[in-house]
């Protein structure tokens, strides 16, 4: 069936999707930031994530009015009523990476200049492989692949596995020394922080797969 | 991977059922092998665009195509099981059984009164002058117009509001106690807020009854029907549970159809 313009609908939605790029490019950017403010203790650099959280609860709340005014004007159907209804659900797991992101660096603040743990090494690698989950999330979207959207799932078993033997050592290094209790429960933070992020990519990689096919349904 | 689905509709047996049904315009071919069921206190729908063979469709399903010269249809339509295209099959009973509502309101240049009384009339359905105004009563309080022409039965039918005209077509169906109502775009030539009567009143009638609706108003389809049925040149292209259809239609040509993407 030859398309002759591009419907209405279609011009609109561009917009939305775009915006949901955009976020997801600038989320991704604030898990990365936090992980070197995190690494190198820079906290300049943790303010400047917190700040830019402002900028990405904003995109999230303008593509939900977008979306909303699209579903109420076009009545999208089929395809286009689950890409509105995804993109929706998507924004708002971004927006609260972004929190996540925001809460390390945070965290980095509260530590100021107390000396790293060793344990940190696992950290980075958690970070590392929730930026990726993103990024195959948002190239995923863009592409609606849905089998893109699923192999994401397979990264998250990794990053539970991480999260758990960093967890586990943690509390062993508090039990062995606890002037460091502090120190490992800021960690703490961090490495639940980017457990959860990996969570949240996971609802997106659902809501990708919702969106190509219609499949609507928790990931085994 | 996935462990859960929408879900479609329950469906209840169906009351009637088309069996590989070809239909011709002279020697134009306007419906291809139709099989279908309408099932038993449903809301079924007809979507597609116009010379598609929805309504041609609907109209096979009380014979109302018998009317039209250099006709010819093939297959089989059972209402409960009846041929209903059999030698022999009483046309006045088959439309007292599934009635018809139009896209133009249609009632007769008579009273209100007279214009729900003129089935049960001609069927015999009633012995006394009480019993009449019993059914003409509860036919028009049926449709939700009592409060309005109660004080007015002997007014002309023709004088009342389009949307009141049509809400009284549907009563004077309801009067002859039919078990299929067809709908050929009825509300298309009201205004919104008469068009939400109708669709109001399609969602509170289909507890008794089982309703076959043919609508231009994709919007109007999602809205009140339980299964749709696409059509596409003569072929039923797809036929779902109607939240399925506008979700996630299982072919391709529907999707295009209901996304407003058709070239």
């Amino acid at each position: 069936m030859s398309q002759i313009i591009q419907t209405f609908f279609d011009q609109e939605f561009t917009k939305i999707s775009s915006d949901v790029v955009s976020m997801g490019d600038l989320v991704n950017q604030a898990i990365h930031n936090a992980l070197i403010a995190l690494i190198e203790q820079k906290s300049k650099l943790a303010q400047s994530i917190i700040d830019g959280d402002k900028e990405i609860n904003g995109l999230r709340f303008r593509i939900e009015e977008a979306c909303v005014q699209l579903l109420a004007t076009q009545q999208p159907a089929a395809g286009d009523l689950r890409a509105v209804i995804a993109s929706m659900h998507i924004a708002v797991e971004l927006e609260r990476m972004g929190d996540y992101a925001a809460g390390i660096a945070k965290t980095v603040i509260l530590m100021k200049e107390e000396p790293l743990l060793k344990i940190l090494k696992k950290i980075p690698h958690m970070g590392e492989l929730g930026c990726a989950m993103l990024t195959d999330c948002v190239q995923a979207y863009t592409d609606r692949d849905a089998e893109k959207a699923r192999r994401v799932v397979a990264v998250d078993s990794e990053m539970d596995q991480l999260y758990h033997s960093v967890f586990e050592r943690l509390v062993e290094l508090m039990a062995e020394k606890p002037d460091i209790v502090f120190r490992a429960t800021y960690l703490m933070w961090c490495a639940h922080n980017l457990e959860r992020i990996a969570d949240r990519a996971v609802n997106i990689a659902e809501r990708i797969v919702f969106m190509v096919t219609g499949d609507l349904g928790e990931f085994e | 991977m996935i462990s859960s689905r929408i879900s479609g509709v329950e469906a209840k047996k169906p009351i009637m059922v088309a069996h590989e049904v070809d239909f011709y315009y002279g020697p134009a071919k306007a419906l291809n092998q139709i099989s279908l069921e309408i099932h038993h206190q449903k809301v079924t729908a007809m979507i597609g665009p116009s010379g598609c063979g929805k309504s041609t469709f609907l109209r096979c399903l009380n014979r109302m195509n018998d009317t039209i010269p250099n006709t010819h249809v093939s297959g089989k339509i059972l209402l409960d099981g009846m041929d209903i295209y059999a030698p022999g099959v009483d046309l006045t009973l088959l439309r007292q059984r599934v009635g018809m509502v139009f896209q133009k309101p249609n009632p007769f240049p008579q009273s209100i009164f007279d214009n729900i009384a003129f089935g049960p009339r001609i069927l015999g359905l009633v012995r006394t002058r009480n019993e009449l105004a019993e059914i003409v009563e509860r036919s028009i309080t049926r449709v939700g117009l009592w409060e309005s022409v109660k004080d007015g039965l002997n007014q002309p039918a023709l004088e009342l509001p389009l949307g009141q005209q049509q809400l009284l077509c549907i009563a004077r169906l309801l009067a002859v106690q039919p078990e299929v109502i067809l709908m050929d775009e009825p509300a298309s030539a009201l205004d919104p807020i008469a068009t939400e009567r109708i669709e109001s009143l399609i969602h509170e009638l289909k507890v008794d009854y089982t309703i076959a609706i043919v609508t231009h108003n994709m919007q109007q389809a999602a809205r009140i029907s339980d299964f749709t049925a696409f059509f596409w040149l003569g072929d039923l292209i797809e036929f779902s549970a109607t939240p399925i259809m506008f979700t996630r239609p299982q072919n391709e040509l529907t999707e295009t159809y209901i996304t407003g993407r058709m070239g």
